[in-house]
Parts: structure tokens; sequence; C-alpha cells
């Protein structure tokens, strides 16, 4: 494959890393309550807001549930204007594309919807588990822990990667052996 | 301002920077652990790289406190395993899905569905595991500086020095 030199994951990067810093500092100023970038506290509180919906006595019930109670708070926000801000940047470059199953899926599973529905899931369910028994994601242990230099970020973040880098060769391998 | 457009606003930009880093597809994350395509780790490493300087001004001007989240080596082992396994069937990560969707990239909702449900399985498994695998190995709020006795401008220039070294061999290797 053909490789053209791109500033474009480096700047955005970099970007990234002025506005958590600016976050940091404005959460602190405005709120006086400093708050780092993640994101998988919030798939708890909206598991907490469904399942309210459907068993409240059980939400009240559950020990983790009282931790991380179901409102929509800052990162709560975060989480939905990440995807404001993924459709106003696609849509003002022409990138945004409707999508069923994307083309590496493709190649080595076919082009059902339902399988990729299934993978895609399933694949939720082990990593959210994951996230949450590991205290972060690869937001809030990877960018935040790393840039706090917190041990913890370097060890999820090796785990992250190698396991992905394990589990990603043994499901995408194809016939005749890795890629 | 409330908390709740704060959190809003940041993410807005957030998620636009992400969709223009182009690391919110599949292919891309799929792509890293494949070690085929390194956009992922060029857009992180370079995140980490900025952010760390400034949120370490921040804490040397003691303007803001850091919040290192706990070393509990069990969960961060058995949970970062868990995660990565699931990472690379699902192509996204939680915060990645959100934005995937929003650049049209629609089966990320099946990722987002299965994270939902992986959180609540998460909670009714807690009270057994907080008593088992999270009480294991607790080093506490750790951090590298803290735990190497040095000032963290130390590590800084050292680490961003390795992330540059990697930078270069991304580029040559043409990842």
């Amino acid at each position: 494959m053909r490789h053209r030199f791109s500033w474009r994951p480096y700047l955005a990067g970099a970007l990234v890393g002025v506005l958590a810093t600016l976050s940091v500092l404005a959460s602190t100023l405005v709120l006086g309550k400093t708050q780092f970038l993640g994101a998988s506290t919030t798939f708890v509180r909206a598991a907490g807001f469904i399942e309210q919906e459907i068993d409240p006595a059980r939400v009240k019930a559950n020990p983790y549930f009282a931790k991380t109670v179901a409102k929509f708070d800052w990162q709560f926000m975060v989480i939905v204007g990440i995807f404001i801000g993924a459709l106003a940047a696609s849509l003002a470059d022409g990138s945004f594309k409707l999508e069923a199953v994307p083309p590496v899926w493709r190649e080595r599973f076919g082009g059902g919807v339902g399988r990729r529905a299934a993978g895609a899931f399933l694949g939720g369910v082990v990593a959210m588990f994951g996230a949450r028994l590991a205290d972060g994601c690869p937001s809030g242990h990877g960018l935040s822990g790393l840039m706090q230099l917190s041990v913890s970020g370097f060890i999820a973040l090796a785990l992250f990667f190698g396991t992905g880098i394990l589990v990603a060769a043994l499901v995408y391998r194809e016939k005749g052996g890795l890629r | 301002m409330s908390e709740q457009w704060l959190g809003l606003i940041t993410g807005i930009c957030f998620g636009a920077l992400l969709q223009q880093g182009r690391v919110l597809r599949f292919e891309k994350q799929v792509g890293a652990m494949l070690l085929r395509d390194m956009t992922i780790m060029k857009f992180m490493m370079s995140a980490i790289l900025v952010g760390m300087v400034g949120i370490h001004l921040l804490a040397s001007m003691e303007i803001v406190k850091l919040s290192p989240k706990a070393t509990l080596l069990g969960a961060l082992i058995v949970g970062g395993a868990l995660f990565g396994a699931g990472w690379a069937v699902m192509g996204f990560c939680p915060g990645t899905s959100v934005g995937a969707v929003g650049e049209g990239r629609w089966h990320a909702v099946w990722a987002i569905l299965g994270m939902i449900a992986g959180a609540a399985l998460y909670a009714e498994a807690y009270a057994a595991l907080e008593k088992s695998l999270l009480a294991w190995g607790d080093f506490g709020k750790l951090t590298l500086p803290g735990a190497l006795g040095v000032s963290p401008w130390v590590i800084i220039p050292v680490l961003g020095g390795v992330f540059l070294l990697v930078f270069v061999f991304f580029e040559r290797k043409g990842l």
C-alpha cells in the first residue's frame, strides 16, 4: 500500500491536547470541579436510565448504580457533543458516508448486516464490561491517564492494545495465515 | 454556565477533532491493531504530548489538581484484556462509537447497544467483584513521577522524545 505523509492525525491530535488542557482549566474555573475527558462512565448512566424504565427497584438496590447515578452530567453531554461535532465536521467536508458494514469486516466476514450487528454488539458487551472493571477506556485511561502520567493509564493502554493486537490477528486472519 | 453546556461545547469540539483526525472509523481502529495503519496512535500520542505539558503546567501553577485513577492491578489487567478483546471485534471504543454514528457509520449503533448492555452486566457483577478482583493489587493513585520519586518535568521531555522517535518510525515504515 502506498503511503503519503499526512499532518492530519498529528494536527488533530495536538488540538485535542489543547482541548483537554482548556477543558481541565474551564471546568475548574467555571464549575469548581476539574473534569478530565472520558467516555465509558456515560454508558453506565445510559444503562441506568434504561433499566430505571424497566425495573426501578433493581436499579435502586444496585450498589454500582448508586455510585454512578443515571444523570445527564458533564461527561454525558460530552458524549452527546461528540456525536454533534462529528456529524457537523463530516457534513462540512463531505466525508459523511452511510455505512452498514465496514470494508475490513466485509473482507473477512462478508457484507451481512446481521453478522456485523452481532459482532459489534457482543464486542461491545465484552469491551464495556472490561472498561468498567479497568475503570476507563482509551479516553479516560489512554488520553487523560497518560496526560497525567498515571501508572494506571500506562498499564491499561498497554493491555488494551496488547490484547487488541492478539485478538485482531485471530479474528481478521485470512486463509493462508496472517496478513 | 452550567455543567451540561460546558460538557456539550467540549464534546462538540472533541467530536469535530476526532472526525477530522479520521480516527472514528472502524478500519483505522482495527488497522492499528492489525499493525497496518497507525493513524489512531499518531492522534493519541500527539494529544498526550500536548495535553501532558498543558495539564502539568496548570498543576505546577496550582490552578488545577491532578486526579489520576487508582492503580488496581487485578482489575486493570483483567479489565484491560477484556476491553482489548471486545475492542478488536467491535472496532470502536466508547468515545469514538458515538462519533462514528455521527459521520454516518451507523453500524456503530450495534456497538453502542452492546456497550450499554455490558455496563448493565457489570453493574450486576459489581457486588461480587468489589470483594474479589477489585480488592487485589491496590497501589492507590499512583503516578509515574510519584512512583519514581522525580519531578514530572523530568519524565515529560523523556516521554516526549520517545513519542517523537516512534512518530519517525511510523513514517519511515509507512504505517
